[in-house]
Parts: structure tokens; sequence; C-alpha cells
């Protein structure tokens, strides 16, 4: 068996897995969406109008019940139907995903473009101030919170030049590119922050390491120019380490950035779920949480494919 | 190619920007649940559907009942029927005339326990629905029922067409009769609202309401300042306090119904003791509890909350502190060393909630009660008080403008929140049944005047303060109304200055 056939044999089993822990866990919580409708409100049903509610919300059959009935949906590809929005789960995950995938992608753009030259320049200048102040700087990076940043872009915007990100007005990018761009470019910045951070550091760290090792020496010695040396035969076997931070990273992007919806009221991924789970919306939780699952998965692929790109002696299978 | 595609799409822009009318940008920070007016029964819910829906009659700032879809009504047969004449201009979204015989569905469909409507229990009084002609609605009820009026006066009660309840369609898209359609939902992120050029309630001076959601409500703040929405809707009085800073905008503050109380369980010891309860509500210093938790946004109350019907707190039991006298109750009860309790309270709603909770901890310490406070994601909060399982429980209760329609769930032997109140008496029940059935308002307002007294000397629960619901706006919009219900319904008589 090939390395891929093997990898897409697991993707069912950690699915299944996935499946069960999320309807297990939304289910444990108290509350059901009949109270998160209701509220207070809900003790004044009469028992024949529970009953009607909970059959209407599909609570009043067993769990063994509601999970095959949802499960054998899911494998004819339909996720059932949301009580908040009353449409097709995959329908409303459709809609939002857009959004985060941009945003995830926008913070993958800034994080790679600005912490990967942060760190092969400060690789080079190994012990140097300007390597401690860009070390410094990816400290602060990484260790504030992406809601702190958000919050204070927010606040100095606002009381200080009296302008601000158009909040809950989303425009998407094939309507009205530059009012879009505008929109997510704070998101993307605050989003991106702490991921800049960790690239810089991890691609500082394996600059280093590379710059020792003998071929680069090699180079040097035959007389390659410095930056050429350090841009076409060092930077690309430094590339393995970034590259799979960034697949990490940009799988838990995509899992929804909740924190960064929130603040910037975007109507993403992140704060679907969130809402979902807070009504009790189970399917759309169930839904949301298996797409997040399954993007997580094939990001990992295709970091792993692209190790092979990168760097021919890796071999992937290896029987 | 690119640059001429740019100029292309800015020219589109700016173009539709011209074109497009005078729209009152809003925002709020919850938003609406769901459309079904019949099963709705959240505040945030409430406020959006009001805005599209209609019932036979509403409240007005004041609280009286006025015309909406009715032009006048009267009770008859001392009291057991209930007539209404529909105002003949009205229409729904669809441009169908509003009839006698979409009353008489909406109400049917109310009534039917397989629509799961929490306000059914409000209108159990009515019999059969007669429509003798095409402009009248007769309530046969099978006693007499004054708060009835009241209760129908709710979005609740809304009216909706007979044909969309006939297709399903209830909940999903939304028709009403009210001075806005709904054009696009798309939950919690943004509605956007057309005025209803047919509206038979009289003209709206601009085209239409675009709302935004934004979860957190200093956002919502900053987006006023930097002139981003016009009006806002803003539930945290800390966020409010902040508004009259800024030269641009205007706070609107009106008082609520709605109150703040301590809910003490009479079904566990030893709150089962009357002086125990009592020693609890002259332990409160209500006033440092409103100063320190609410900033002093709000005023002392009784469980009365409604103007008509509201007396001067000072009379009743126990409103001014009195620790000596909290201490020696204590002691008659057997407790004078005190107990130890657990309070339950819902994160951030209201938002002032924990701090409430941890003044009354403080306090009642002073007692010898050690509080133990729960804090709880609010649909856990509302299981587990709509199960009764708790000592005591901080709480923002929803008033209503009657006094029998806002305490009958909690004060009478049938109840249906009987069982999360844990506490009656022959008197309360007496007292709340002679006041349903009393027409003349000076007998009904003496008859709960002495609900109240007694109310707070049985000390079930410890009324503490209502609050204020609060609005922001530019000084560009003009004439907004604010009621005490918290309804939004004012936009309709707003101006926009450009």
């Amino acid at each position: 068996m090939t390395y891929l056939t093997r990898r897409l044999l697991t993707f069912p089993l950690v699915m299944f897995g996935v499946s069960v822990l999320v309807f297990v866990a939304i289910r444990l919580v108290p509350g059901d969406a009949i109270t998160a409708m209701l509220g207070t409100e809900a003790g004044l049903l009469t028992p024949e109008q529970k009953a009607a509610l909970a059959s209407y919300f599909g609570l009043d059959q067993g769990w063994f019940t509601q999970y095959a009935r949802w499960i054998a949906g899911v494998l004819s590809g339909d996720l059932g139907l949301s009580v908040t929005y009353g449409k097709p789960v995959l329908e409303v995950i459709l809609d939002r995903f857009p959004l985060t995938l941009q945003l995830a992608l926008m913070a993958m753009v800034i994080a790679l473009g600005t912490g990967l030259p942060l760190g092969v320049f400060a690789a080079t200048r190994n012990g140097k101030a300007s390597d401690l102040g860009v070390r410094v700087l990816a400290m602060i990076g990484q260790s504030t919170p992406s809601f702190v940043v958000g919050l204070l872009l927010i606040y100095v915007l606002s009381v200080g030049f009296g302008v601000l990100p158009a909040m809950g007005e989303f425009v998407p990018l094939w309507q009205d590119p530059l009012a879009n761009l505008g929109q997510m470019i704070l998101p993307a910045i605050t989003l991106g922050f702490a991921f800049t951070a960790s690239v810089t550091r991890i691609s500082r760290s394996a600059m280093l390491d590379v710059l020792s090792d003998d071929y680069v020496r090699t180079a040097r010695a035959k007389g390659a120019p410095a930056r050429r040396v350090i841009w076409r035969h060092a930077l690309p076997n430094a590339l393995i380490p970034v590259v799979t931070l960034s697949g990490v990273e940009f799988g838990y992007l995509l899992g929804g950035a909740v924190l960064v919806e929130q603040i910037y009221a975007l109507p993403g991924l992140g704060r679907l779920v969130l809402e979902a789970i807070l009504q009790r919306d189970y399917a759309l939780v169930q839904g949301t949480v298996l797409f997040i699952a399954f993007n997580f998965l094939l990001v990992n692929l295709l970091v792993d494919l692209a190790y092979v790109a990168l760097d021919p002696r890796i071999r992937l299978g290896g029987n | 190619m690119s640059t001429i595609a740019l100029a292309a799409m800015l020219g589109t822009t700016a173009f539709a920007t011209a074109a497009s009318a005078q729209t009152l940008r809003m925002a709020w920070s919850q938003d609406a649940t769901g459309l079904d007016p019949h099963k709705q029964t959240a505040f945030s819910s409430i406020r959006l559907l009001e805005l599209i829906y209609e019932p036979l009659v509403r409240l007005d700032d004041k609280l009286e009942i006025v015309p909406a879809l009715a032009d006048s009504w009267a009770f008859t047969d001392n009291g057991t029927r209930l007539t209404f004449k529909l105002n003949p201009n009205a229409k729904f979204h669809n441009g169908a005339r509003v009839t006698p015989a979409d009353v008489k569905a909406s109400f049917e469909r109310l009534l039917d326990e397989k629509t799961g409507a929490a306000a059914r229990a409000n209108f159990l009084s009515i019999a059969s629905i007669d429509t003798p002609d095409d402009a009248t609605v007769v309530f046969n009820l099978s006693q007499p029922d004054v708060p009835l009026l009241a209760a129908m006066a709710g979005i609740n009660a809304a009216v909706v067409p007979a044909s969309e309840i006939v297709a399903g369609s209830i909940g999903t898209t939304a028709i009403g009769s009210g001075p806005f359609k709904l054009d696009t939902w798309e939950p919690n992120a943004r509605e956007v609202l057309s005025t209803n050029k047919d509206w038979a309630g009289g003209k709206v001076a601009y085209d239409g309401i675009d709302i935004s959601v934004l979860p957190d409500e200093t956002a919502i703040l900053a987006s006023l300042r930097a002139r981003q929405i016009d009006f806002a809707l803003i539930n945290d009085p800390l966020v409010a306090t902040l508004v009259p800073n800024e030269p641009s905008l205007t706070l609107n503050r009106t008082p609520v119904l709605a109150y703040h109380v301590l809910q003490l369980n009479p079904s566990r010891a030893p709150m089962t003791e009357l002086k125990v309860r009592q020693a609890i509500s002259c332990a409160v210093n209500r006033q440092d509890v409103l100063d320190t938790a609410l900033l002093g946004e709000g005023r002392i109350t009784g469980p009365l909350t409604m103007p008509a019907y509201q007396s001067d707190p000072a009379s009743l039991f126990c409103y001014s502190q009195d620790v000596a006298r909290a201490k020696a109750l204590m002691a008659e009860a057997g407790h004078a060393d005190g107990f130890s309790a657990t309070v339950i309270v819902a994160t951030g709603e209201p938002p002032t909630a924990a701090s409430e909770a941890q003044v009354l901890q403080a306090q009642l310490k002073e007692i010898g009660i050690n509080l133990d406070i729960k804090m709880m994601e609010l649909n856990v909060y509302v299981d587990t008080w709509l199960k009764g399982d708790f000592d005591m429980a901080v709480a923002l209760n929803g008033g209503r403008s009657d006094p029998y329609t806002m305490y009958n769930r909690y004060w009478t032997k049938a109840g249906n929140l009987q069982k999360v109140a844990n506490y009656i008496d022959d008197r309360l029940d007496s007292l709340m049944q002679q006041g349903r059935v009393e027409t003349d308002l000076a007998k009904r307002k003496v008859i709960f005047a002495e609900f109240e007294k007694h109310l707070t000397e049985m000390a079930p629960w410890i009324w503490l303060y209502t609050g204020y619901t609060y609005t922001a706006q530019q000084k560009t919009v003009d004439g907004f109304v604010s009621s005490p219900t918290g309804s939004l319904f004012g936009l309709t008589s707003v101006t926009l200055k450009p």
C-alpha cells in the first residue's frame, strides 16, 4: 500500500470518531433547543406542547436512533436541517466558509510574507542586535492573544482616528474586492499576528541549522554570492519545518478563528459554530465540526505531499 | 486591462451608492433566534418581530392600549365577549387584506398545543372565535378576563396570514402587516428591512433599516463613534453610561418593566422558614446593590413595576436595610450562626448579574449567610431554573403591563411556573383571581396593592430594582420614542437628517 492510500483509508475512521465525539459532547451539555429558543418562558409550556416541540426538533428519539438517522443522512451527503436557520446545514456552512477561508489565507500570506524574511534576516545576523530585536518582537507576538491585538486595533482606530473597519456589513470578495479587502485586512492582521511570530522563530532556527550544513559551506567555498547561497541553496531546505507549522496552523485557522470573527463581527465559520452551540442547534454543530475536521485532515495530507516536492530526499511510504 | 475592470467596478459601486435611498443603519448585539412570532419569546427576537408583524392592539410608550390592526374594541356581556373592529386598510406584505379569518386562524394556531406557543397560557379563557362580517372578530370567553386585552397587545399574539399557516411557512418567511418588510435575514450577521409603503399605521419617513449584529457592545459604541451606524440598542449599562461623553451621540434611557430579583427557594431549608426569608429581605441594602452593580442606573422597586400600579417602595416590608432586625429574625428562627447556600447566576445575562451576586454575597455575610456563587451559561441556567433546582437565584425577569399577566405564572395555584417559585398561599392566589376578573381600574389597584404588600412580607423573593432600556443614536436621528417594554416600534416615527 502506498502512503497516500493508507492516509486516505484512515480518513473515514477519523471522521467516524469525530462524529461520535461531537454527537455525544453536544448532548451532554445541559439545555436543549427548546429552552435555548424560549428561555425561561419554556416553563409555560404544557406537557403536550413540550412533546410537540420535542418531536419538531427531533429530540423525542433515543440517542442511538438520532445518531443513526444523522449518520445515514451524512453518508448520502445530507448534513441535516439547521433549526435556527431553517436551511440545510451544508448550505449554511458553504455560505459562511468562504469568509473563513479568505481570512485564513490572508493571515497565512501575512505570516509567511513577513515572518519568513524576518526569520532569514535574523538567522544571517545571528547574535547581533538586529537578531535580538527580531527575537524579542517574535516573543511578544507569540505571547499576545489575538483578541488583545484585535481590541487594541479597534480601540486605537476608533478613539484615536475615528475610523473603523466596517463591522457586520460583510461584502464578499467577488462583489466589491476593495471594500472586502478593507474589511478583512485588520482581522487578517489580528489573526496572522501570532502566526507571523511563530513563522519568524521557526524559520530563523531552521535557517541557522541549514547554514551550518556542509553543502552551504561548499557553495560558499565555490564563491557563490551570499544572497544566492541563502535564497537558493539554504532556504528550500529550511522550509520543511515552516511548512509543517503552517499546515497545522492553517488547519486551526480554518477551524474558525472564533475570537477574531466575534470581535470584528464577521459572519464566518467560527462564529457560526459558537452561535450554534449557544442555540443548541445540534445538526449545525455536528455538521460544522465534521466539516472542520475534514478540512484539517485534508490540509495535513497536502502538507505531507509538499514535503516531497520540497526535498526529494524524503520518500513517503517507506515500506 | 485590470485597471479598466477595477475602474468599472468602482464606477458601479459609486453609482449604486448615489442611487441608494435613505437607510437607517442600526446595530444590536443579540440577534433574533427565529421568525415565528408565536414561538419566539426571547427579547432579541421580539425586538425584530415587532417591526414586521402586528397584533390586534399594541401598547404605546405610556403602556396604554392603542389600536394596531384593530380600530376599536369593547368588552360586552359582563366581560365574557371581546369584540374587535379591524382597520379596513390593513394589508399583509404579500398584498392581501387582513381579514377576520386571518385573526381567527392566528389565534387558533396559537391555542393549538402542537404549535408550542409559550404565550398560549395567557389565552386559555378564549372559548371560541366568531367572524360575523368582514371587519369584525368576536372572542367568546369562558370567564371574564380583563388582562386578556393586554396579553393581546404583545407580538406573541401577532396576526399572521391564514394562507401562510396552511402552507406551513410561518417561521421561514416573515409575512406580516407591520411597518417593515424583511428583505434578507442572515442570522447573527445582519438583516435588511425595507419600509412597507402600504402600512395602514401611517408613513415611515425613510426607506429601510439595515441591521448589523455586533456581538460586542464596546464595538457597537466604537461604530457609533466612527459614524458607521446611526442607531443602536444597548444592553450593558456600563457601555450606555459612556455614550453621553460623545458630543455627536444621544442616549435614550427609559425605565423598563423587567425587574432584578434575588429569588429564594422556599421549598429548601432553611428558606422554608418565613423568618429566615424576612431576615434576608432586611439584610439586603437594595440601593447599595443598585449603586455598586448597576452604577445606580435604575430604581428600587416592589413586585409591581408598571407605573399605573407602582407603590412607594418605602412602604413595603423591610425595604430599608435593618441588619439588627435581620439578625434578630435569624436568631428567632434558630439560625443565629447563619448557614451556607448557593446562588445561581447566568453569565452575562444581564451583563451585571455577576456583580449583583457579589454584592449580595457580601451583604448576606453580615448576618452569617455564606453564599456560594455558581456562574452558569445561560441555557444551563435556564434549565436549572426551570427545574427549581437552586437555593437562590439572581434573575432578571420580564415584566408585563398588567399585574395579573405578569405574575399569574408564579403566584397562582395553577401557575405554570409555580414549581420555580415554590411558594403559594391562599391569600396570594385569591388576590390574583380577584384582580383578574375586576374591571374597575380603581378597585384593581387596591387589590394589587394588597397583593404586593403581602408578597413582600412573605418574602419568597427579594425584589431589588428595575433598570433602564437604552438606545443610542446620532444627533442626525430625530423623533425616536422609547418604551418601557424596550420596543423599537418608535423607529416608525424617526426622521433622518442628511
